[in-house]
């Protein structure tokens, strides 16, 4: 079912006013107005404005040389958008789901609930008396696709119903080509082809017509894609609109708040009302944000991110604990507010859980949690396999508890050192010659013997990564006299062309 | 103390010296180490892998945190995965804190945490946070949630502190593989307990060879100290 508000703005504007139609201010000459860049234009004009020849699209000026007793109000499209999506969620009396068509329509999907109302001319019926109530001029129409329901709320006869057994070309044939939800441009495209029925559409060649608006990918731009999406032969997905409600606790205090303490002892009571709030929502909390008002006009906010759904009162109440140490009060806070901008189902558990964590310890996602709110995020870590044979490149620092990606087992028979150096340390390397085996080297001020050695493992540089003149590494296993274990690398060779004598490394330590 | 100490006493603690598996029900060793090495990290994650090895439930697959300061990531730099125990790959959280005193929060909070398999701590030095009583605060968490940790102490003095074993370790050279002589073996460390509650100090090579951790006595004990730790609590110095 396509819902057109033929004059939402205008109704709009009365409803706010509290006029009714020809009442008032309606009564005279009176205009919405919109700024452009090229001065004001008129968005919409009322009836009285009709008479007197004042046309929508006009500019302001020209306008009042035609009558020069036009009164204006500024439009407001964006309170017009919001006013729709509330329209939308209240047509959804008529059907399970509506999405809105801007600037001034709605869809509601009433497949399999028109019985509900007695049929579909009868649903209409009830959509245009409860329309009419709310003093809002609509033009309804019910047909099987969305584009056929819309061609009809706008040029078809008023409550026409197009019954899934019609064949939509023949009973849409008179319709003028604007009904296919084009724009101007096309519009005027298609009008200088000579084509300006619907039913003329199909006597040109299909492929002639796709030749012509082959390079016209976006749908409002293509005739054939909407004549399509008007059959049901294309579909045509919407985003419905759906009612979602944060859920919200506040305290208004009437002693404005100055101290730390005081402070906690309402945050934990917010905290548990949101608890509550959460709980009878079988929902947990996955990003909180506490408003705090001051009295000299200051708002502070402060959020947290756990990262598992919670509803712990306990547990939020330490996580916005750790955040509160820098407010600064000023002459006191007056009213906070705790609302859950992002949850996510969780199922019903045992409560209790801070006496739980004292018996038997936290929980994984709330210990890291804590970590993660004293230490950052950032610190918080876990290693994951990556694709590439460089070794510092071979892994990489995740969050924890994000899912592990899929990654080809390493090859076990190259021996990796236990730690990696953040950065490679250079090291004065004695060796037998230039590419052979290392004999002795200095590492932060001191010598080690290397006793015993294997190598080198050529690791070549990641050519579709690295500029050219990257060097390849040698590693070396090696263990000095103590049994101190290494892995070092040569930095390219001697005579490669790609710098002057290769430079030695340390990057491992070896358990 | 020592000369009143009974025989049988002295004897029951001969027959409790240390071998590999015979810990503590929930372990807190503390590891010295020097930074030019990883045997400190090696040698924790050696204990580990033996205890989860001789565990009769199953094969423990929760994670495990390892908490580095900024100067032990500086000195001996991260863990590296591939490096890592085939078994504990997969499982590491890794915290890298700024300051001593943050990672000892996240140890504690480590510790009481129930989904956590062991944790490692590595702290470089002798900080002023780390004393006695933030050992001693470990040392209860350790008890009262049961997470064994192995603490690292890098280029550190034997401080006071209140772990049931503490170690001193360093490497050792391996032993020669049997297909290329020349290359190093399989890790061996040089490991000194001189403060444990339950053992008397000794020096053991330590090895893991695979399947187990193996044990070999290097030298006699030395029975200059061992009368000492009949009296010695928790609490004493090392």
């Amino acid at each position: 079912m396509a819902i057109w508000f033929t004059r939402l703005a205008l109704d709009r504007w009365r409803l706010a006013e509290g006029l009714r139609e020809g009442e008032g201010a309606d009564a005279a000459p009176l205009a919405l107005i919109a700024e452009t860049a090229h001065g004001p234009r008129i968005a919409a004009v009322n009836r009285a404005g009709l008479a007197a020849g004042v046309r929508s699209g006009a500019m302001l000026a020209d306008s009042r040389a035609l009558c020069p007793s036009l009164a204006v109000v500024p439009a407001d499209e964006s309170g017009d958008c919001v006013f729709l999506e509330g329209l939308a969620l209240w047509a959804q009396r008529w059907g399970p789901w509506s999405t809105m068509d801007l600037p001034n329509g709605l869809f509601v999907d009433v497949t399999g609930a028109a019985h509900l109302f007695g049929g579909e001319a009868e649903l209409i019926a009830d959509a245009g008396a409860a329309l009419a109530r709310r003093r809002l001029a609509a033009r309804i129409a019910v047909a099987p696709t969305a584009g056929a329901a819309w061609a009809l709320s706008h040029y078809g006869p008023d409550a026409s119903i197009l019954s899934s057994r019609d064949d939509p070309l023949r009973s849409l044939a008179d319709l003028p080509v604007a009904a296919l939800r084009i724009d101007d441009a096309t519009i005027l495209l298609l009008r200088r082809l000579g084509l300006k029925r619907l039913g003329e559409l199909g006597g040109v060649g299909r492929d002639a017509l796709a030749r012509r608006f082959r390079k016209l990918g976006m749908p409002q731009a293509n005739p054939l894609v909407r004549l399509d999406q008007l059959l049901g032969r294309v579909s045509e997905p919407l985003l419905p609109v759906f009612a979602a409600q944060a859920p919200l606790a506040q305290r208004i205090l009437a002693e404005p708040v100055r101290h730390r303490e005081l402070l906690d002892r309402v945050v934990a009571d917010l905290a548990a009302d949101m608890a509550r709030l959460l709980e009878a929502g079988g929902q947990g909390a996955r990003r909180l944000e506490l408003g705090m008002w001051k009295v000299d006009g200051e708002v502070a906010m402060r959020h947290v991110e756990p990262a598992a759904p919670t509803r712990d009162a306990a547990h939020v109440f330490r996580l916005f604990a750790e955040k509160l140490g820098d407010i600064d009060a000023g002459f006191g806070i007056e009213a906070m507010r705790l609302r859950a901008s992002w949850t996510e189902p969780l199922a019903l558990t045992q409560g209790d859980i801070e006496t739980a964590a004292e018996d038997r310890g936290t929980s994984l996602a709330a210990c890291i949690d804590r970590l993660a709110v004293r230490l950052g995020a950032e610190a918080v870590r876990c290693p994951d396999p990556c694709a590439s044979y460089i070794p510092e490149r071979a892994q990489r620092w995740q969050p924890p508890l994000a899912p592990q990606p899929a990654s080809q087992e390493e090859l076990a028979f190259h021996a990796r050192p236990l730690k990696l150096l953040d950065r490679p340390e250079q090291i004065a390397v004695i060796y037998e010659s230039p590419d052979g085996l290392p004999r002795r080297f200095r590492w932060r001020g001191a010598v080690h013997d290397v006793a015993r050695s294997e190598g080198p493992e050529r690791i070549a540089p990641e050519w579709w990564r690295e500029r050219s003149t990257v060097r390849l590494r040698d590693y070396y296993r090696v263990e000095d006299q103590e049994g101190r274990r290494y892995w070092i690398y040569r930095a390219g060779l001697v005579g490669d062309g790609r710098g002057g004598e290769p430079a030695w490394f340390l990057q491992g330590l070896n358990g | 103390m020592s000369d009143s100490l009974p025989v049988q006493a002295l004897s029951a603690m001969h027959a409790a010296e240390w071998r590999p598996g015979l810990d503590d029900p929930v372990p807190h060793g503390e590891v010295f180490a020097s930074s030019r090495e990883a045997s400190g990290a090696a040698v924790a994650l050696a204990f580990a892998l033996d205890r989860m090895r001789l565990a009769q439930d199953g094969v423990d697959q929760r994670p495990w945190l390892w908490v580095q300061d900024a100067g032990a990531r500086r000195l001996t730099g991260r863990p590296y995965r591939p490096g890592l125990p085939r078994a504990f790959r997969h499982r590491l959280i890794h915290v890298s804190a700024k300051t001593p005193e943050d990672a000892l929060f996240a140890l504690e909070e480590g510790l009481r945490c129930r989904d956590l398999a062991f944790v490692i701590g590595e702290i470089a030095g002798n900080p002023r946070a780390l004393g006695l009583t933030a050992s001693r605060r470990l040392g209860l968490a350790v008890e009262r949630h049961g997470v064994p940790l192995w603490l690292i102490r890098l280029d550190a003095k034997h401080d006071l502190g209140s772990a049931r074993l503490r170690w001193d370790v360093e490497a050792e050279p391996s032993p020669r593989p049997r297909w290329n002589a020349e290359a190093p073996g399989i890790a061996s460390w040089r490991a000194e307990l001189f403060r444990a509650r339950r053992h008397p100090p000794g020096k053991w090579i330590l090895r893991d060879d695979g399947s187990s951790l193996t044990a070999a006595v290097r030298g006699a004990p030395d029975h200059g100290d061992m009368v000492h730790p009949a009296g010695a609590g928790p609490l004493a110095a090392g």
